[in-house]
């Protein structure tokens, strides 16, 4: 076994699922976990992010059995019952586990013509993009991944759109999943991908669980995949997700992810240009309060010439909680007239709440934009002042502000459809952390012709 | 004593870099019921102090003095309330909200005051057929309405904005600082009859000017001269144009 000890965290709460698994591939991501350990603070890409909730328990596999009616309950709750997103095509997990009788077709709904779907479990097979060797996370994911979707979209088709919904349904036995997700688009092929992740609240309390998913992403010569992200995990989850984007020329990823939920979360993007004139866009926003952690983290790689990418994020923190941007750009030698921008905005609402950021610009090409920035600060006095003299009280001068702040991120999201379940999730979070509308179905956008 | 507006004594002072600066030394103005008072005075006599301390900003402590509006202690309510109650402030300086929509901006200030004064909210119809007689009032295009709030509007349009506002919440009482600087000469028109629409006998506007043009349109009952933190001298409108002749030495000479 190991001679020398981990220098990271210790192993201990997966321990008992990692002895005697033979697969090679998933033997060799056990390897790898022993001999780094999980991410410890001195990692440099863990400095700010930390495992600590993970120690001191045992994560267990999730049983394959749930309750219906709270899952019921919770993709009612989260998914609007009418317009796009109803008619859209959906595949639903239940604690990590494809749950075929709540997804297309059991539901009504066709799978885009033109995509193939297939279970994870169905045949497991890691994708070469994804690399354990580097992430541990990754590693503890391809030791202990059991299920998952994959898709992939033929070339040339238009698939339009399909929700990927992850509900955990923890009791109260701390449990873990580990799905494996893949999304691959033939050349010229589009697909927007809208993931959702929630929790039901059947046990009692906070149930304790790790969801740990991960995605690749495999965009060929012009094809276009939009990822749309919501992530509202209940209190006492931690949500560790990697996310792994190869951009082959003319194509582009576009995704946006917007973190509400959890004690702990990361969504860390590895995004790779690897033809010339790709696009990526690593957009999101994160509204937390209590002790919530939450991470965005990316790595982009420009090996490419003429690529663009695109990072917006805006984070608003109150009460104790604590927000963390890493992004790195790398521009290879090769990668000439590469445009990229990174900006990171915080807007900080109690004295207590923190950001953390990190921006990381790697350039070995010498004819390139690349710009970055950040901003840190609370709510402008004079804004919210002007909103009262007007009549507007302060609380819901509050409100206006801090969403106003948030849509104007959201609005780089442009599918109806996917906007609409940001702008739900986003609504229910303001009024749980920020204060309700004073008036009922008065929410922005709402004046029109 | 005039139940309207009553300034009496009034000292405030802000707080600059750690150091206290004491801006309005001793206010004294009265403004009956359904009167056109004007204020001018040079740069940084403290006429937009006065007007941010009777709208309700935090930033200026008042140390003495009081202000009755009403018949209400107007210094101990919250601006919204105050809003609530019929004070308007035209910002000499109108404040830019990126994000945040004109026109559901103007709907959620509207319903705040209503709901506040105990009138029925617009919905959407409602308030879209208000809206849209209030900007053809004001020759105002449409196309703002839908535009963050002066986010990218020109300096005058600003100004219309702020009238428009005006014009929508229906003031008892309108302080308009400057709401005329840098206006062509057909807004400042529109400007003027945007307050003049609003003449009643329950109406009071405090017009604050540099410029003898507004007053024209205005026809003030009033006019105060404000220096150094103090209303120095009163008169008729006739002040006003001496005042566009000779500028001000002669008060400053008396305030000294
Ligand atoms: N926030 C502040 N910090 C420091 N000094 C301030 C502040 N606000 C106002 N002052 C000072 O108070 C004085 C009065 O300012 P105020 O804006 O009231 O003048 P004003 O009469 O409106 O001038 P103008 O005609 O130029 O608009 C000025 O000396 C100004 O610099
Ligand atoms: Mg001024």
């Amino acid at each position: 076994m190991n001679a020398i000890a981990p220098v990271g965290r210790s192993l201990a709460p997966f321990e008992a699922r990692l002895d005697g698994i033979e697969d090679p591939i998933r033997h060799a991501a056990v390897g790898e976990l022993r001999r780094v350990g999980l991410p410890g603070p001195r990692v440099e890409a863990w400095r700010y992010t930390h495992l600590r909730p993970l120690a001191g328990h045992e994560f267990r596999e999730a049983a394959a059995s749930f309750d219906a009616d709270p899952v019921g309950r919770a993709l009612d709750e989260s998914l609007p019952r009418d317009g796009l997103l109803a008619s859209t095509p959906r595949l639903v997990l239940v604690n990590g586990r494809f749950a075929p009788e709540l997804s297309s077709p059991a539901n009504g709904v066709a799978l885009p013509e033109g995509v193939t779907f297939e279970r994870f479990s169905a045949s497991p097979e890691f994708d070469a993009l994804a690399t354990p060797e580097r992430e541990p996370l990754v590693a503890l994911n391809t030791a202990l991944a059991t299920d998952g979707v994959r898709l992939s979209v033929a070339e040339g088709v238009a698939a339009e759109r399909i929700v990927l919904v992850s509900v955990a349904c923890a009791g109260d036995e701390a449990v873990s999943f580990h799905p494996r997700h893949s999304v691959s688009l033939g050349a010229g092929a589009s697909l927007e991908l809208i993931e959702l992740a929630v929790s039901s609240g059947s046990g009692a309390g906070a149930a304790t669980y790790f969801h740990n998913p991960v995605l690749t992403c495999d965009v060929r010569e012009g094809a276009k995949l939009t990822h749309v992200k919501v992530q509202k995990e209940a209190a006492g989850a931690t949500h560790l997700a990697t996310v792994y984007a190869n951009i082959a020329a003319r194509g582009a990823y576009d995704s946006f992810t917007l973190g509400l939920g959890s004690d702990l979360a990361r969504h860390e993007v590895h995004a790779r240009l690897s033809g010339a004139k790709a696009a990526v866009h690593v957009n999101g926003a994160q509204l937390l309060g209590e002790k919530q952690v939450g991470d965005i983290t990316s790595v982009i790689t420009h090996a490419a010439p003429d690529c663009i990418s695109r990072q917006t994020i805006r984070n608003v923190l109150t009460d104790h909680a604590r927000g963390v941007f890493q992004g790195k750009v790398h521009v290879h030698q090769i990668a000439q007239k590469t445009d990229g921008y990174q900006m990171n905005q915080a807007l900080l609402l109690s004295p207590h709440a923190e950001i953390d950021a990190k921006p990381e610009l790697e350039i070995y090409a010498d004819d390139v934009k690349c710009s970055h920035g950040a901003t840190v600060g609370a709510l402008d006095d004079e804004q919210l002042f002007y909103l009262r003299s007007r009549g507007v009280p302060e609380a819901q001068a509050r409100r206006i502000l801090v969403e106003a702040f948030l849509l104007e991120v959201l609005d780089l999201h442009e599918d109806e459809a996917g906007r609409a379940l940001l702008d739900t999730a986003l609504g229910a979070a303001l009024s749980l952390r920020i204060g309700r509308e004073q008036v009922p179905g008065q929410a922005a956008g709402e004046v029109s012709e | 004593m005039s139940d309207f507006l009553n300034i009496s004594g009034l000292h405030a002072r802000i707080d600059a870099d750690g150091a206290p600066k004491e801006i309005l030394r001793g206010v004294d103005l009265v403004i009956p019921p359904g009167e056109v008072h004007a204020i001018m005075g040079p740069n940084g006599s403290g006429k937009s102090t006065l007007s941010y301390v009777l709208a309700g900003r935090e930033d200026y402590e008042v140390t003495s003095g009081a202000v009755s509006f009403k018949g209400q202690d107007l210094l101990a309510m919250e601006p919204e309330e105050r809003a609530a109650a019929g004070v308007f402030l035209a910002f000499q300086a109108p404040i830019e909200l990126p994000g945040v929509n004109n026109a559901n901006f103007l709907r959620t200030a509207v319903n705040a005051v209503r709901r506040a004064r105990g009138d029925a909210e617009l919905d959407a119809v409602g308030f879209l057929k208000t809206v849209r007689a209030a900007t053809k009032k004001l020759s105002m295009s449409d196309e703002m309405l839908k535009r963050n709030v002066n986010v990218g509007f020109s300096g005058g349009e600003k100004k219309r904005n702020e009238v428009l506002q005006m014009t929508m919440l229906q003031p008892s009482l309108a302080i308009l600082d400057e709401t005329d600087s840098g206006l062509d000469v057909d807004a400042l028109r529109i400007v003027a009859d945007g307050v003049n629409a609003l003449r009643s006998p329950t109406f009071s506007a405090l017009v604050i000017t540099h410029h003898q043009r507004l007053l024209d349109y205005l026809n003030p009952d009033r006019v105060h001269v404000m220096a150094r933190g103090r209303i120095v001298h009163s008169g008729g409108a006739e002040l006003a144009k001496e005042i566009d002749v000779q500028g001000y030495a002669s008060f400053l000479a008396e305030a000294a």
